[in-house]
């Protein structure tokens, strides 16, 4: 359940950036979350529930976009997603094949509300 | 009142990731080889690291960093090997995060030639957390079954090494040696597997030369 340690970290970046901005309220936010990012979405929105009473993002909603792991073939060039995070080409059966997403773990975008 | 958009884009174990990259400079520079071992509890990580330090010991300088929710018991038994151990408790987080490792990097003797880390057992949330290792060593024991790497991905596909332990209990369970390998390796092919059995002191002597190789080559880079 690392994803309170994750959600404590994110409110930290939040009152910065709500700070450099001059921000009251923060209205939303949103992460993109990788099919092998080892954290589990769901847990995050728990996690931030819990955590954002309080605080000036009390009313923001989390958006949450699931990416999926995809991969392209260094010798086909065929680019696919592998939901069992298998390196193998499906078209060739090549192991050279090279990561293009789904291990990210990004804080995409923050809405405030400024004067 | 008006509303603004502010686009970010950072990375949320992005300060983990800086923290365990001065951790691994720093301990590269003083030609440190840090190993960080994985497992769910019990696989037998103390166990294999007792073996470890038995048979480096007589040439080798070892350092040991042992996490666990609660308790000393894991750095006693390390101490009780003549090794130097330290012991994060996390208080209730189910992983080690770079900066715990950081507040103790000071106090590891600089002549060390190896240091271990053995994370807190399990499968899942350490996997996410670069502690500034050269090496991570995933360990599955017969006991929790061939089909585990599918099941845990990240733990597999983040890790250099396979180790599948208590190898001497095979005989009365249903585990295949090929298809965890084949497994994990489908996941990462880079992966070097490795077969051991603290109790029957099997497979130590490989995995010991590993990591002798791979400190060799990281002082080859130094120098
Ligand atoms: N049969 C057998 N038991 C082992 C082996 N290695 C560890 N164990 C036992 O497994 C249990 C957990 O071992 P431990 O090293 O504490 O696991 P850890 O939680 O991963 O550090 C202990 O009761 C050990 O005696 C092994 O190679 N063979
Ligand atoms: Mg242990
Ligand atoms: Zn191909």
């Amino acid at each position: 359940m690392h994803e309170l340690s994750i959600v404590a970290n994110l409110f930290e970046t939040l009152k910065e950036k709500a700070r450099e901005k001059g921000a009251q309220k923060i209205l939303m936010v949103k992460l993109k979350v990788g099919a092998l990012s080892g954290v589990v979405p769901e847990f995050l929105e728990t996690a931030f529930d819990s955590y954002k009473k309080g605080t000036l993002a009390s009313e923001a909603q989390l958006k949450i976009e699931k990416v999926p792991f995809r991969i392209q073939c260094q010798d086909c060039q065929t680019e696919m997603t592998r939901n069992d995070f298998v390196l193998i080409c499906s078209q060739c059966g090549s192991t050279n094949l090279k990561t293009l997403s789904g291990t990210e773990l990004l804080l995409e975008k923050i809405e405030m509300e400024v004067e | 009142m008006k509303k603004k958009e502010v686009l970010v884009l950072e990375d949320l174990l992005g300060s983990n990731k800086k923290i365990a990259s001065e951790i691994r400079n720093k301990l590269k520079e003083r030609g440190i080889l840090t190993i960080n071992f994985l497992s769910s509890p019990g696989a037998g990580k103390t166990s294999l690291l007792e073996k470890i330090a038995r048979r480096l010991k007589p040439q080798y300088k070892m350092s040991v960093i042992e996490g666990d929710i609660e308790t000393e018991r894991d750095a006693d038994r390390i101490r009780a090997q003549g090794i130097p151990a330290w012991q994060i408790t996390t208080g209730g987080a189910c992983h080690l995060e770079a900066k715990m490792v950081g507040k103790i990097l000071s106090q590891i003797p600089s002549d060390s030639d190896f240091l271990f880390i053995e994370n807190v057992g399990n499968l899942v949330c350490p996997a996410s957390y670069d502690l500034g290792e050269s090496i991570r060593c995933v360990l599955l024991s017969t006991p929790e079954g061939d089909d585990k790497p599918k099941k845990y991905p990240k733990a597999f596909s983040t890790s250099q090494c396979l180790i599948i332990t208590k190898s001497d209990l095979s005989s009365t369970l249903p585990f295949d040696f090929d298809r965890a390998q084949k497994e994990a390796q489908s996941i990462n092919p880079q992966l070097h597997t490795f077969i051991t059995s603290a109790e029957k002191e099997k497979g130590v002597e490989e995995l010991a030369n590993f990591f002798l190789s791979s400190l060799k080559n990281l002082r080859k880079k130094n120098a």
